[in-house]
């Protein structure tokens, strides 16, 4: 079968990149275009069409949380962690924002021809301490090795099975206004980490990557308040704006933030001042942000806080009914703003 | 324009024969161009813009602003509830200490 | 961090809004010269506390909105050469030429780098002693010191594979354009803090003075973008015309002398067109003969390149105050930050881009 690129269009072309660029994979406006228009479309599925961070299936009257996730980083190691334990905890975090108990992973490497061998044995290394600390099994792997310079040292894939417990109804569609929105920690940890490393942007910092597996502090909150968790989301690329954004959409609901109450540490602000970026569009490995019914919001919040991964913890904002699928923010001052979906990858500004 | 951001800061050296510094920006540490700040001292605040110090903070100007904001509204509300500020001798208009000799101008 | 976060105390902010309202008796239109200014109204929300009588104008200062179209394209046509390594800031990758933008010519295999300060362009450059390496060098009277001392480290150090494309504009021939504009509406100027940082607000005085206009220098956090409004609408409701510091943590009367020399040396005056404006008479920096090997204009043979702008974009009446974003014709319908069509629209710091991103549609 051919596939004939002229004939395939979309309701909002993607004019101006006829290419694939770096900003369709910044989990922004272009990826979500990519998907809805070119992925979802092609595959048809309903469970595609569910957008939430794991599919969902019955299998056997039980109900199994499916992810996959790709894991591309530069540089390979950085501070508070590398990109093994990116991969596990990725994707084990993908299964445990639908509710999930993370059982299985898959694991495949593509290889850069040239990469010390040592260095995928660290790699590796730290995949395996991930997956035992959580509490998860690799059961499956795949390698293939590249020509020199056609990767970064090391691409890895995860697939990642769970289960979901009866009586779990986790959903992004599923926020309602009145809803409170609590998340269990700082944000842009993990994206600043990572600039702070970068070719060209370095600079001196103690900030650490968040990466952290959550299926336990996802388990905690659920037993505390069952039924009142009403929408999970790990804010990953795009950070909680894009997060937040997709939620609005896909529950059509509107949501307020309270920009004074939003967890940011001094290191991240510092940094995000110094190259202009909104610590809100910044990448997280290690949060995940919940829509709680209101009733139970002071019980989850305190469940959240006894976790260790959840001291941190803050109600950030509220769901309301209008408008429908915006994300506004109650600014510093007390002005107000809308915070909008990002479109690609976040850049520094010289203005 | 210009996103141009205070720290202080806490080394100065010479790279390739350009003055350089660490400067501290709240915890993020980062090598800045000091060449346009000869009078710069370790501990003094500096704004920096794409990597090079533009000027000295004038720290005490800034406690400065923060005081008269300070005292604002508060003047209004605790002193004189009744007077409006256009009563007050607004400050004269800066004068050109160069006296209008256009010469000397870069 | 010290001397910002203090300058964006919320309850502070709400005194100096309410003192603005108190004094504001008559409807007043005042341009925030500057982009970063821009920035910090629609991102904290600063016009909503003001009083409706107060008109903000947002100016023409975002060096990566008012780059010409002519001078993209001849970037990206640098860039998608091989034999290239092109550096800029970041801001700069998604402002569209003619046809592209950065981001496609790294798509498309151009080696396209992001840098922090044009000093990292010259390391490249001496790391890849087999490329030539271009550095973007835009922006305005703050940024330019910075550039200029990239062009010296690099002659010093006999640094050849280094070259820049120059475009720099500047703000008082801006200003002066917008006054002598028949249709000008604004009645105050807040100058750009970080230039006057640079190069002093003595360039101002005559303005103020010829057009009776006020003009506030003014700082970037909420507090200070309140201060430089209540000032100016003293100036106005009193009648009187002048330039007031109201930035003098970071601004001096006479500016930075070691950078003013620094940009003498370096760069000479030149007319400069402004993307959706046109040109403006000496309003930019150009090389200096002596630097001359350092411009890739010269260098790369780009000079013919010559392009039109858009014809519904309407940027450039916004860029002069004479038009809201939302009241634009294409604004958030060909014209969006993913499809920009003028200046405006392409930089997060551009007026229309601000009002997009912020949901202004009205």
């Amino acid at each position: 079968m051919s596939l004939d690129f002229t004939q395939w269009s979309c309701p909002l072309p993607l004019r101006d990149y006829p290419n694939i660029v770096v900003g369709h994979g910044g989990g922004g406006k272009l990826t979500t275009e990519l998907i809805q228009h070119l992925f979802a479309p092609a595959f048809d599925d309903p469970a595609l069409h569910q957008r939430g961070d794991a599919a969902v299936l019955p299998l056997d009257g039980a109900r199994l949380a499916i992810s996959t996730d790709s894991f591309v980083v530069r540089p390979l190691f950085f501070p508070g962690g590398s990109i093994g334990e990116l991969a596990v905890n990725g994707t084990i975090n993908d299964l445990a924002m639908m509710g999930a108990q993370p059982r299985y992973l898959t694991a495949g490497f593509i290889v850069e021809e040239g990469l010390p061998l040592a260095q995928l044995g660290v790699i590796v290394e730290r995949m395996a301490a991930a997956a035992r600390a959580a509490g998860v099994r690799i059961v499956a792997g795949d390698t293939k090795v590249v020509d020199k310079g056609h990767g970064d040292g090391v691409f890895i894939n995860t697939t990642g099975i769970g289960v979901i417990p009866d009586g779990v109804s986790i959903g992004p569609d599923r926020a309602r206004p009145g809803d409170g929105v609590l998340i269990n920690g700082s944000i842009g940890d993990h994206g600043m980490a990572i600039m702070s490393v970068r070719e060209g942007l370095q600079f001196e910092t103690t900030i650490a990557s968040d990466t952290a597996p959550l299926h336990g502090l996802v388990a905690a909150m659920l037993e505390a308040a069952p039924g009142a968790v009403h929408v999970l989301r790990d804010p990953t690329r795009g950070g909680l704006a894009a997060a937040l954004n997709e939620i609005a959409v896909a529950s059509r609901v509107g949501i307020q933030i309270d920009e004074r109450a939003l967890p940011v540490s001094a290191d991240v602000q510092a940094a995000c001042e110094l190259l202009g970026i909104d610590p809100i569009y910044v990448a997280n490995e290690g949060k995940l942000v919940a829509f709680v019914a209101q009733e139970a919001v002071e019980t989850v919040l305190a469940c959240m806080r006894a976790h260790p991964l959840g001291r941190g913890a803050a109600v950030i904002g509220r769901v309301v009914e209008q408008p429908a699928g915006l994300v506004t923010a109650r600014t510093a001052i007390g002005g107000a703003r809308v915070i909008p979906m990002p479109l690609g990858e976040q850049l520094p500004r010289i203005c | 324009m210009c996103l141009g951001i205070p720290g202080r800061v806490q080394a100065i050296y010479e790279a390739d024969g350009v003055r350089m510094g660490k400067v501290n920006f709240g915890g993020i540490v980062k090598d800045v161009c000091l060449e346009y700040v000869p009078e710069v001292a370790v501990g003094d605040y500096t704004i920096v813009h794409v990597g090079f110090a533009i000027t000295r903070v004038d720290e005490a100007s800034a406690q400065e602003s923060l005081r008269l904001f300070r005292e604002m509204g508060m003047l209004d509300e605790e002193l004189r509830p009744e007077q409006h500020a256009g009563e007050v001798a607004p400050p004269a208009c800066p004068v050109d200490p160069w006296g209008g000799a256009a010469d000397d101008r870069p | 961090m010290k001397y910002l976060v203090e300058f964006r105390d919320g309850e502070i902010a709400q005194r100096l809004a309410a003192e603005i309202r108190r004094m504001t008796t008559r409807p007043w239109a005042i341009m925030e010269v500057c982009g970063g200014q821009t920035h910090a109204i629609i991102r904290n929300g600063i016009d909503q506390l003001l009083p409706p009588e107060i008109e903000l104008i947002h100016g023409p200062g975002c060096p990566v909105c008012v780059t010409p179209l002519e001078v993209i394209d001849k970037a990206l046509a640098i860039a998608a050469r091989p034999d290239v390594i092109f550096c800029s800031f970041g801001d700069m990758l998604r402002v569209p030429g003619s046809h592209k933008d950065l981001f496609r010519v790294k798509s498309e295999g151009g080696d396209v780098r992001v840098v922090y300060s044009p000093l990292d362009a010259v390391t490249i450059a001496r790391d890849n002693p087999h490329k030539q390496v271009v550095f973007f060098a835009i922006g305005f009277e703050t940024t330019a010191p910075a550039n200029a001392m990239a062009v010296i480290v690099a002659k010093r150090q006999g640094i050849r594979n280094f070259s820049m494309l120059v475009s720099h504009v500047l703000v008082p021939p801006a200003i002066e354009a917008i006054m002598n504009s028949p249709s000008n509406r604004v009645q105050a100027f807040l100058a750009a803090g970080h230039v006057c940082s640079v190069m002093g607000y003595w360039q101002y005085l005559p303005l103020a003075e010829r057009y009776h206009t006020p003009i506030v220098v003014t700082g970037f956090e909420p507090l200070d973008v309140l201060e430089g409004i209540r000032r100016a609408v003293r100036q106005l409701e009193t009648g009187e015309a002048c330039v007031e510091n109201a930035y003098p943590r970071a601004v001096t009367l006479e500016g930075n002398r070691p950078a003013q020399r620094m940009l003498a040396e370096v760069f000479e005056v030149t007319d400069r067109a402004w993307r959706g404006i046109g040109v403006i008479p000496n309003s930019g920096w150009r090389l200096r003969d002596a630097y001359r090997d350092f411009d890739a204009e010269a260098r790369f043979d780009v000079a013919a390149i010559r392009a039109q702008e858009s014809p519904i974009c309407r940027s450039g009446d916004v860029l002069q105050g004479k038009l809201k974003p939302y009241e634009c014709p294409a604004f958030g319908k060909e014209c969006t930050p993913r499809t920009p069509l003028g200046a405006t629209m392409v930089s997060s710091e551009g007026a229309c881009a601000a009002y997009y991103h912020y949901g202004r549609f009205a």
